[in-house]
């Protein structure tokens, strides 16, 4: 019978294919669950979550919450500007003085690189990584990848470009993990300064002529500038970065094919992607909030079954 | 480990008519009924019932549907080989329906109960009624009895009864193991 590999989700890193695959198929099921007139499931009713959220977050933390209570757990929530991490209190201890409420999993999102590495050595408890700084966000390429695979049929084979900010950009480096995993040819593209030096290394290509790149692709997942992680100018004007990098309507009648898109959000419409793109019938964005959350319920409860049942 | 042979393919034939038979006898042309087959074991035999209605028995328009209920078990966390999920496939409400829950063999009685609170997320079934093609007496955990019964059995807990199915194992037929 099958079960995950790891103990954590702490990155796509640490997953085999075979975990993704029991991910997907786990998914299938309870996005069945997710679209019945009752939305909910019982299994989770003895286990308790906690979602600390060191950095802010809207559609991650809601898309956890609801899987967490669509499979019936016990949630608790946690924002680091209500906490006493201000105080000057350590992660660890942070973390522990919940866990002595008695809490199964913890889902973090933290500003360090590695935050959850370090929480999964040192408390007992599941640790799912919901966005560890510039590192990785396992749960959006899970779902960007099961989203693919529903609207194409599969993943393997398929040549996906990446546009954006690859630099400070968790969801680009997840994502190219999971889908060379899966078989997938990964691209990316965007202005030099914003694409890391040594990108080559992971066996993704580069290319910065974006109409070029589109053409190549099947799908196209195009990222934020994030400008709240930069701290030097990396490129000219937002303008200027529109009229190079910005996906509209007109680039891609002007292909000749037709390629799916996608954003893990938040959106700047007008800078990365205009409206009407966004909204068009070739972008399925509004599929992967929805499938977020059968994918985290997937995550959740394939951990869960792990944690060993306290007999009296 | 043996095994025995409990019904040939001959045998269940008979059995399913007669099961067949006892089901229209309650609920007439099925209007307002519905089959749910207990997933995974219990939908060939809901397939099954399904094709003899119609074909053998002309009954035009009947619902079927399967259920999973692996994530109502109570068994979560419990058993040292995880569960894996099937496919739900219910495509109509169960709101003031008869529902017909069909499965291969009654044992605990578990699998029936998550089966009761997992349709409810259907909706509220007028009532529900339990088919089953072998019901194993004496091993009941809970107050839990079938409807329509094709062969009782009277099994001690080492032995196994195993369905196979001409659509899976290439013949039907019911075995006891013995362990």
């Amino acid at each position: 019978m099958k079960q995950l590999s790891v103990e954590h989700l702490l990155g796509i890193k640490y997953l085999k294919n075979t975990d993704i695959d029991l991910i997907f198929e786990t998914a299938d099921q309870f996005k069945e669950v997710i679209n019945r007139p009752i939305k909910k499931v019982p299994s989770l009713r003895d286990i308790t979550i906690a979602n600390l959220f060191f950095e802010n977050s809207t559609r991650t933390k809601l898309s956890f919450e609801l899987a967490e209570k669509r499979l019936s757990a016990d949630v608790i929530n946690f924002s680091a500007s209500q906490s006493s991490v201000k105080k000057g209190e350590t992660l660890i201890d942070t973390v522990n003085n919940i866990l002595a409420m008695k809490v199964d999993i913890v889902v973090m999102r933290h500003a360090s690189v590695g935050a959850g590495v370090f929480l999964s050595k040192h408390v007992d408890a599941k640790i799912i990584n919901a966005g560890d700084g510039t590192h990785e966000h396992p749960t959006q390429a899970l779902l960007d990848s099961y989203s693919i695979r529903e609207k194409l049929g599969r993943v393997k084979g398929k040549k996906i470009l990446i546009v954006g900010d690859i630099l400070h950009s968790r969801v680009a480096l997840s994502n190219i993990f999971a889908l060379q995993l899966q078989g997938a040819e990964v691209k990316v593209c965007g202005p030099t300064t914003l694409i890391p030096k040594y990108i080559t290394s992971l066996g993704v290509t580069v290319e910065t002529n974006l109409k070029k790149a589109l053409e190549w692709c099947d799908v196209a997942n195009v990222l934020r500038v994030q400008h709240e992680r930069m701290d030097i100018k990396y490129f000219p004007s937002t303008r200027e970065y529109t009229q190079l990098f910005g996906i509209n309507q007109e680039i891609l009648e002007g292909l000749n094919k037709k390629i799916v898109i996608m954003h893990p959000g938040p959106i700047n419409r007008g800078v990365e992607i205009t409206s009407d793109v966004a909204d068009s019938n070739s972008s399925i964005i509004l599929n992967q909030v929805e499938n977020g959350v059968a994918v985290r319920m997937a995550v959740i409860y394939l951990l869960a079954q792990q944690i060993k049942r306290e007999t009296l | 480990m043996s095994k025995k042979t409990l019904l040939n393919a001959k045998d269940i034939e008979i059995i399913l008519h007669r099961l067949a038979c006892q089901l229209i006898e309650n609920h007439n042309d099925f209007s307002n009924t519905v089959l749910i087959g207990l997933q995974p074991r219990g939908s060939f035999l809901a397939k099954r019932l399904l094709s003899l209605l119609k074909n053998e028995y002309q009954i035009k328009e009947i619902q079927l549907g399967s259920l999973d209920i692996t994530f109502y078990r109570d068994d979560f966390r419990r058993r040292e080989i995880p569960l894996e999920a099937n496919k739900t496939e219910i495509d109509f409400l169960v709101e003031d329906k008869k529902v017909v829950f069909i499965d291969d063999v009654l044992f605990s009685g578990r699998s029936v109960r998550a089966a009761l609170t997992a349709i409810q997320s259907y909706g509220r079934p007028k009532n529900v009624e339990l088919l089953v093609l072998i019901d194993r007496r004496f091993s009941r955990d809970l107050p839990i009895q079938p409807n329509y019964r094709g062969r009782q059995v009277d099994a001690i807990n080492e032995e196994k009864v195993l369905v196979t199915w001409k659509e899976t194992h290439k013949k039907d037929a019911v075995y006891i193991e013995i362990t």
